[in-house]
């Protein structure tokens, strides 16, 4: 295997890197993310309209389709800029939504539902269940043929911001195949869904019971991509987590040199014990190297096998460096690190969070070794 | 770099490739050296010294050197083509390392004319062996506090004292040597001065040092009573530490100016991976054993991180939060993982892991093994990895010495 991605770096994520860290500094001060965190809907509707008047929510889509025609390369740094604020929106999983729909939509289900994302309709993917299995393909929920509609079964799990979402793609089998299926807020029964309690705070995420829910055969994602689209699905949620994860973990690091280089005990400025600073070394080295692997995995993402390589380095790396870096911040913090008011815990379990979605540092190893050896 | 050629620049990266693929030698029939501190043997020593000098004569050597030193005076990315055409024909490494990588550069940079007239095309014909003298057997790590004594007496300076782990200083014309002229100076740095020092005057003697391997690569070298002229001092008395950490910044890859070629065989992790298809574990290839599988991807990913670190180094904009992040980091990151790389190697071999170099059941001539143990010069050497990991705690991240 020769090539396992390389780095690139284009104009248009220069632009828009320093458009984002600006806009976020702005708009999610750590206040504003605490404030959040106790809230139901968890995230600024006013910020959220911002992002879509920058056009952020088109960065990836075509033009045919009311997008910008970039790609998901130029997401990234705007992902990493999110990151690095702790912001929450449902950023996320509305552009998941788009490369799903990108991938495997039909060309109506495109015109339809991509201009209308790009303006700013929430969209989210309902994927996981109760198998908890990283194999998106292996699905217990099923889409059963009634006439010229389609018969929703089953419960999914971690939809994430579904309350707020006006679009909800469903993996379902359907005469034991999988199968997408995209269905709209109007079509979910009142009580489907119950909001779960997750271990990032930051975040929302729904359990949604899909009995009852009955969508017309026209929901159903294009057959003969169906593939393209489960794999699409899988490396863009590991991008976008990994540029999330890094750029969480450059505000950890930063948040706990601020503590190293202020905090005074036995008459001296605690980052000058080695014991506390070369572990702090240690993670940056490891987050330098996940960054690197972000922007290659942003800019290998379209290669064939290379980018699937490059992807689940990334969410490896940048798992290892997140995880790493904050369980060190908690623990150099000190009393005030075990408190509910420290920051650290906010990045640690970030990173708890994104190894449970779309797999952990070991399900990212294994997959490379069959892509590698 | 605007004013590069591109299609003279296609042309000169095809003529090296086309003349590394030619000239690139065979099997000379004893094991080369894999870095340059490792040259143990005069035949090993003739052997690549011969090399640098036809290297540089065919101008893939110092190509962006200015020509009237004996270098190419082409822009740097004719040295960088001529440097992946030696990579890419596994081309043994370049003998004169100190020479070409730290003194040179410095010369060029801070140095005298009279000093790059008469140093730097004896550096890049490998005629003029260069080695340093930094490290003392008392102050290591702790090199501002280097005591060899350098006291003026006319038109000379009379040496004493001794330097440890001097690379090939067996073979060495010159020194560039850290020494104490001032032992009243106001503090340890300031009474410290650089010399371009002969290491062919009286007084001046070698000795090998054995290392953990049991070859030889270093000497400790002892001066007493040794005199050499006035004019060998570098910048004026006092400058001595300055002088030197630019030296550290060349040695460390921090900052650029280098005659090029690489000095260290570089290996990518994929090397263990065909390791790991000749091994066995339970009547099948360790390359199927899911536990040697997880930990061999780990070594790709951090291969793969540290290689792209390399790219990423190229765009400001994604430096822009700690610039010297990167090239201060590079050292202990790069060490570190080819210590652990070598290490898992040398087991992952299996029973055959117990054969050391030497034997002729060691697998590939005892490359890993002897490998492991010399990967601990790299991690102490330059600087220990603590001693990095200090470097880039205060001036990268900002946090307090004391």
């Amino acid at each position: 295997m020769d090539n396992l991605g390389t780095l690139g770096f284009s104009e248009e994520q220069a632009d828009l890197m320093e458009a984002a860290a600006r806009f976020c500094r702005e708009k999610s001060p750590m206040e504003k993310v605490r404030q959040l965190m106790e809230t139901d809907e968890g995230y600024d509707a006013s910020v959220w309209r911002e992002i879509a008047e920058l056009g952020w929510l088109g960065i990836a889509v075509p033009e045919e389709y009311g997008g910008v025609g970039l790609s998901i390369a130029e997401v990234a740094p705007v992902m990493e800029a999110m990151g690095r604020s702790m912001m929450a929106t449902p950023f996320f999983t509305t552009t998941l939504a788009s490369e799903a729909l990108l991938a495997g939509g039909t060309e109506a289900q495109k015109k339809a539902v991509l201009p209308k994302i790009v303006a700013g309709a929430p969209a989210t993917l309902a994927l996981a269940e109760a198998n908890g299995d990283w194999d998106l393909r292996n699905i217990d929920a099923l889409a059963t043929a009634d006439g010229d509609n389609l018969r929703l079964s089953g419960v999914k799990r971690f939809v994430a911001d579904a309350a707020a979402t006006k679009y909800i793609i469903v993996s379902a089998r359907l005469d034991s195949a999988p199968a997408l299926i995209i269905i709209e807020d109007k079509e979910v029964p009142d009580g489907a869904l119950r909001r779960e309690t997750i271990i990032d705070e930051t975040k929302r995420t729904y359990e949604l019971t899909l009995d009852g829910i009955v969508v017309p055969r026209s929901a159903l994602f294009d057959a003969l991509k169906l593939r393209e689209a489960f794999e699409r699905i899988d490396l863009a949620a590991n991008l976008l987590a990994s540029a999330e994860m890094a750029g969480a973990c450059a505000a950890c690091i930063d948040y706990t040199i601020d503590y190293l280089t202020t905090r005074k005990q036995f008459g001296r400025t605690i980052g000058s014990y080695q014991a506390l600073k070369h572990p702090t070394v240690d993670a940056y080295v490891d987050y330098e190297q996940a960054r690197s692997h972000v922007y290659a995995a942003a800019h290998s993402f379209n290669d064939q096998g290379a980018g699937e390589i490059a992807v689940r380095m990334a969410k490896a790396q940048t798992l290892k460096a997140l995880s790493y870096a904050a369980d060190r911040s908690i623990q150099f913090h000190g009393g005030f690190g075990f408190t509910y008011d420290c920051d650290a815990q906010l990045y640690r379990r970030r990173a708890a969070f994104h190894a449970s979605q779309f797999g952990d540092e070991a399900w990212q190893r294994r997959r490379l070794a069959e892509l590698l050896f | 770099m605007a004013d590069v050629d591109r299609k003279e620049l296609a042309e000169f990266a095809a003529d090296a490739n086309a003349w590394f693929a030619e000239n690139r030698p065979r099997d000379p029939g004893f094991m080369l050296p894999l870095t340059f501190m490792e040259v143990g043997t005069d035949q090993q020593f003739e052997f690549l010294r011969d090399w640098q000098r036809k290297v540089w004569e065919a101008g893939y050597l110092g190509a962006a050197w200015p020509k009237e030193h004996g270098g190419g005076g082409l822009p740097q990315a004719f040295q960088d083509a001529a440097t992946a055409a030696m990579k890419k024909n596994d081309a043994p490494i370049m003998l004169n390392a100190i020479g070409l990588n730290w003194t040179g550069p410095l010369l060029l940079d801070m140095g005298t004319e009279d000093d790059r007239k008469k140093y730097i095309k004896g550096i890049l014909s490998a005629e003029d062996i260069w080695c340093q003298g930094f490290s003392e057997p008392e102050n290591g790590s702790d090199l501002g506090n280097a005591q060899l004594k350098a006291v003026r007496e006319g038109d000379e300076y009379v040496l004493n004292g001794s330097k440890i782990w001097t690379t090939q200083g067996n073979y060495a014309k010159y020194m560039i040597l850290l020494a104490r002229t001032n032992p009243d100076a106001p503090n340890k740095y300031a009474g410290l001065s650089f010399f371009l020092a002969p290491m062919t005057v009286p007084g001046v003697e070698t000795r090998p040092i054995r290392k953990l391997t049991g070859e030889f690569g270093f000497t400790q070298t002892f001066f007493t009573d040794a005199r050499i002229p006035a004019s060998c001092l570098m910048g004026e008395e006092g400058q001595g530490w300055l002088i030197a950490m630019r030296t550290l910044e060349y040695e460390r890859g921090a900052r650029k100016g280098q005659a090029g070629g690489y000095v260290i065989t570089s290996f990518d992790a994929f090397q263990i991976v065909d390791l790991a298809k000749r091994a066995m574990r339970a009547g099948a290839p360790a390359i199927d054993d899911p536990v040697m599988r997880d930990r061999l991807v780990e070594f790709v990913i951090e291969a793969q991180g540290l290689k792209l670190n390399n790219e990423r180094g190229r765009f400001a904009a994604l430096n822009q939060d700690r610039p010297m992040g990167l090239p201060l980091s590079n050292k202990l990151a790069w060490t570190e993982f080819a210590r652990r790389l070598n290490e898992f190697a040398m087991t992952l071999t299996g029973a055959a892991g117990g054969y050391y170099v030497g034997d002729e059941n060691a697998v590939d001539e005892g490359l890993w093994t002897r490998g492991y143990l010399n990967a601990f010069s790299a991690t102490i050497g330059g600087g220990t990895s603590q001693i990095q990991r200090n470097i880039v705690a205060e001036h990268v991240l900002g946090l307090p010495k004391k």
